[in-house]
């Protein structure tokens, strides 16, 4: 008699071992302790935190959100605590929680993402970081590091030397060609690269014609940008070999399920958290009766399974 | 605070534009506190995506329906129609699927003292203030509901406070209802009268700010329900933030209307510029 024996859902990346492959996108979860009365934090893959700058950031002025179809905009600004008050204070809450936690961090300059990747070297709590580099370089003329090859390798090769922890770098989506960037931070030295970031967008109130949020442009997450997400997704995994983590309005098992399928080896639930707190247990859950129903014990025979 | 997967158990136009909302909550009753909000949504809520706060206007049991049913919680919730959101809301009816999240975020601080209480309400801004009436009144309190709106549609609800034993004076812009003219009037007469008071206030923001700086001239404690347009409700996407006394761009004090309100004691913000908050009530009630 066959025995029933529950499907494997782990994943590897960059040296870290993953119970599961869902883990929240950074800036909807908070540092995590936000969302403990709603998820047991130890059934998620990973965390990952609010994004983190050398000092503490106000973030941009109100409005900073909009609903669009099937979508939101947000010009939050980046708000957080910075990385010194994160190291102090919320570290700490990270201890004897079997979860690894990914701390996701950006500047504005070189010097900046530097700083910052070396205060994060030493702190054992947390176990990788995650480069944002859809920052604009207040140096030279804002240009967005992510959107240049060489400016995108320039601050990972800067952030590489900086610390030994798996070194995560997500992608903007707002580029010709995201293949080449992707590339170029692969050369660089980045373990594994997150994609996609927001879609640059703009919602305006007809009645006031205003813009309707602050900042007039905001970025674009939920079910509207999946699309686009998987292709970009699909397109990275074909270009480089590492491992590649799939972010964009997943929703659901099923929609993390064709992140997976296209070649990501994880992925980041995002604006799904804003709207069910518990949403990544129930995309968690779904994922493993995906593999009973298809008669598969292990997440990994998902990954890469496209067939064309 | 849990999230619930309930049902509607009714939903009915309570004046032109305005609706009130029924939903069964298990549990909610005991929990809820004045001042507190639910992030609410249907379960098939396309074409809208997040879910919408709104103040809990009242909560309440429905005796069981047969021997040994236990006792049906439910909460209230008032909503006027302003967007998408609450259109598609009061399309709903008895028996449709909605997620809720809550009770959420600060209530109201209840002093027991023996200042005049003197609750302000502006439109839908009347809603947090009723389990807030009914606190009062429960701990011996004479409790005075000064309510205002553009006309007498603007105006919901009062019998309800009535009902209480609340002292309530009505003014409309328009003078289709109560007195003609703005409920600061009102306030500041009452003011006047009493000079020991405690003010609570729910409202659109010209409002709130009229009431601070009445509050402020006399030295009268105050607390503000804010509202905001929120994506989570639980201090994570940082989009409902309002800036705190002494905020500025070096030393940012911006806090989450959500988490460290609804209700903020007036010296907890920045009036200077705390207007920044969506002018006027976007959806739902005030929280």
């Amino acid at each position: 008699m066959k025995t029933l024996k529950r499907p494997s859902l782990v994943v590897e990346i960059a040296g870290m071992r993953l119970r599961n492959p869902v883990m929240p996108a950074s800036g909807t979860f908070g540092y995590g302790q936000e969302f403990a009365p709603f998820l047991d934090l130890q059934r998620l893959g990973a965390i990952v935190t609010k994004g983190l700058s050398l000092k503490p950031k106000a973030g941009n002025p109100m409005p900073r959100i909009a609903e669009t179809t099937s979508g939101m905009l947000n010009a939050i600004g980046l708000q957080n605590v910075g990385v010194d008050a994160f190291i102090t204070e919320k570290s700490v809450t990270y201890r004897g929680l079997n979860t690894p936690v990914i701390a996701n961090f950006f500047g504005n300059t070189l010097d900046e993402y530097g700083e910052v990747a070396r205060r994060l070297a030493d702190v054992p709590e947390v176990t990788a970081v995650e480069l944002n580099i859809s920052c604009p370089n207040v140096k030279q003329g804002g240009i967005v590091f992510g959107t240049d090859p060489r400016a995108a390798a320039e601050v990972v090769t800067l952030v590489r030397r900086q610390l030994d922890k798996p070194l995560i770098v997500k992608l903007t989506p707002n580029v010709t060609d995201i293949t080449v960037i992707a590339r170029a931070v692969e050369e660089a030295g980045a373990d594994a690269i997150s994609c996609i970031n927001t879609i640059t967008g703009m919602t305006v109130d007809i009645r006031t014609r205003r813009p309707k949020i602050a900042n007039r442009t905001g970025g674009l997450s939920g079910p509207a940008i999946r699309p686009i997400a998987v292709r970009m997704v699909h397109q990275v995994v074909q270009a480089v070999q590492i491992p590649v983590i799939g972010i964009g309005g997943i929703m659901t098992a099923a929609d993390a399920l064709e992140f997976l399928i296209v070649g990501a080896r994880a992925v980041q639930v995002g604006t799904a958290n804003f709207i069910d707190p518990a949403a990544m247990l129930a995309i968690i859950d779904g994922i493993e009766t995906f593999l009973i129903d298809e008669g598969l014990d292990d997440v990994n025979q998902v990954i890469g399974s496209l067939e064309f | 605070m849990k999230n619930y997967q309930t049902i509607i158990l009714s939903n009915l136009e309570i004046s032109p534009g305005y609706w009130r909302m029924r939903i069964l909550a298990p549990g909610f009753a005991a929990v809820a506190k004045p001042g507190q909000f639910v992030m609410l949504r249907p379960e098939l809520a396309l074409p809208t995506l997040l879910r919408r706060p709104f103040g809990i206007f009242r909560t309440g049991c429905l005796p069981p329906e047969c021997a040994g049913l236990p006792a049906r919680e439910y909460l209230e919730i008032l909503y006027k129609v302003v967007g998408q959101g609450t259109r598609i809301l009061s399309e709903l009816h008895a028996g449709d699927r909605v997620e809720l999240l809550g009770p959420l975020g600060q209530g109201f601080a209840i002093n027991d003292n023996t200042c005049e209480k003197l609750l302000v309400g502006g439109g839908i801004g009347l809603v947090p203030l009723f389990l807030l009436a009914d606190e009062l009144i429960r701990r011996g309190h004479h409790v005075r509901l000064l309510m205002g709106g553009r006309t007498r549609d603007d105006i919901l609800a009062v019998t309800e406070f009535e009902r209480l034993g609340v002292e309530t004076y009505v003014s409309t812009d328009d003078g289709s209802l109560g007195e003609e003219g703005l409920v600061t009037r009102v306030l500041e007469r009452k003011l006047a009268k009493y000079p020991c008071a405690e003010v609570y206030v729910c409202g659109p923001m010209p409002m709130l700010a009229a009431v601070e700086q009445i509050c402020r001239t006399r030295q009268v404690p105050l607390q503000v329900s804010l509202e905001a347009h929120m994506a989570c409700g639980v201090g994570a996407c940082l989009g409902c933030v309002v800036k705190g006394a002494g905020h500025s761009e070096e030393r940012p004090n911006y806090l989450c209307t959500c988490k460290e309100g609804p209700v903020f004691a007036a010296g907890q913000l920045d009036w200077g510029r705390a207007t920044t908050v969506d002018d006027g009530c976007p959806e739902g009630g005030c929280r």
